[in-house]
């Protein structure tokens, strides 16, 4: 874990609703939070590198930009095998995120989480397939959660 | 602010912008004047698109993603099985919470998803008893025992 200090805190707050879209950024942050730019670039560097900032730029909202159908592929595989698995699906072109996360029993059997994107529901099901040919005999149970309306997205707000 | 839930007819050069840019924004001093060179554009042409497509909600965010945990605090994914009735009600409540990161209406028995992020450890503890006391409705948290992939980059 990396120990940010008072002032990379501050640049935190300052910044996790957005960069300035001013010609100079770094600057009016430093004026913000009195420091010269050259510091602010210096900072943000380290935040970069040690993966406090995990990258920066534009955070589009796939529905926007066509990706309606977002789906929560869920599966219920053997924890021995999970590890491995987990990593094959990851590797998947059309998963973006792969965890392994607890399950709920009785109400929720699955310990394999992975997320895919489509145009459209039909388009999710095949990736959903692609995922399920991946896994093979390993699935035990399984199940799909399609998004039907994002609710909030902020992303962090640190408070102050 | 509601959020954009339909796609919308993008112009090439917001898609080129877009594409370009999910990642790699410069530290330089002038950052916008030298990404824009690089598409071929205008730095005022990339801020007037850049505020617009935030406007319209086409980018929710223009800045740094943060993770975290690498500052000593979590992510943590929950879900609770809330009545249709009462589906409003608990959204707001849920979603007043600052550590709310993210939520998400989803098709099942469970049928909220959201992501907490705290700055501390505790903090996940503290709004999941919050969620619970103010809603009177389990909140199951799914914690990631073990991240195999993330990249979160879509082709406009």
């Amino acid at each position: 874990m990396e120990v940010i200090d008072s002032i990379d805190r501050a640049l935190i707050v300052a910044t996790q609703g957005g960069l300035p879209l001013v010609s100079r950024p770094y600057d009016a942050l430093g004026e913000t939070l009195g420091l010269p730019a050259s510091e602010v670039q210096a900072r943000m560097a380290r935040l970069l590198e040690t993966g406090v900032i995990r990258r920066m730029g534009a955070v589009p909202n796939h529905y926007a930009l066509g990706y309606v159908a977002n789906g929560m592929t869920v599966w219920d595989v053997d924890d021995a095998q999970i590890d491995a698995l987990g990593e094959a699906v990851g590797q998947m072109a059309c998963v973006t995120h792969c965890y392994k996360r607890p399950r709920h029993m009785p109400d929720w059997p699955y310990n394999l989480f992975a997320m895919v994107h489509g145009h459209d529901r039909a388009e999710v099901l095949a990736q959903a397939e692609q995922i399920a040919e991946r896994l093979g005999a390993a699935v035990r149970a399984r199940d799909v959660l399609f998004s039907s309306k994002i609710l909030k997205k902020t992303g962090l707000r640190l408070v102050g | 602010m509601t959020e954009r839930q339909a796609p919308v007819a993008l112009s090439d050069l917001d898609r080129n912008i877009i594409n370009a840019l999910q990642g790699g924004f410069p530290l330089t001093d002038t950052p916008y004047a030298d990404v824009a060179a690089t598409l071929g554009i205008s730095e005022a042409a990339l801020l007037d698109r850049l505020k617009e497509m935030l406007e319209t909600r086409v980018l929710t965010r223009f800045g740094p993603m943060f993770q975290v945990e690498r500052m000593g605090g979590r992510f943590v994914l929950a879900a609770m099985a809330v009545p249709e009735s009462r589906f409003e009600a608990v959204n707001a409540q849920v979603n007043a919470l600052p550590e709310v990161a993210h939520n998400y209406r989803r098709d099942h028995a469970f049928n909220m998803w959201f992501v907490l992020a705290t700055e501390t450890p505790g903090g996940i503890d503290a709004a999941i008893a919050r969620i619970e006391a103010e809603t009177e409705l389990p909140v199951y948290p799914f914690p990631k025992l073990k991240e195999y992939f993330v990249e979160m980059k879509l082709k406009a």
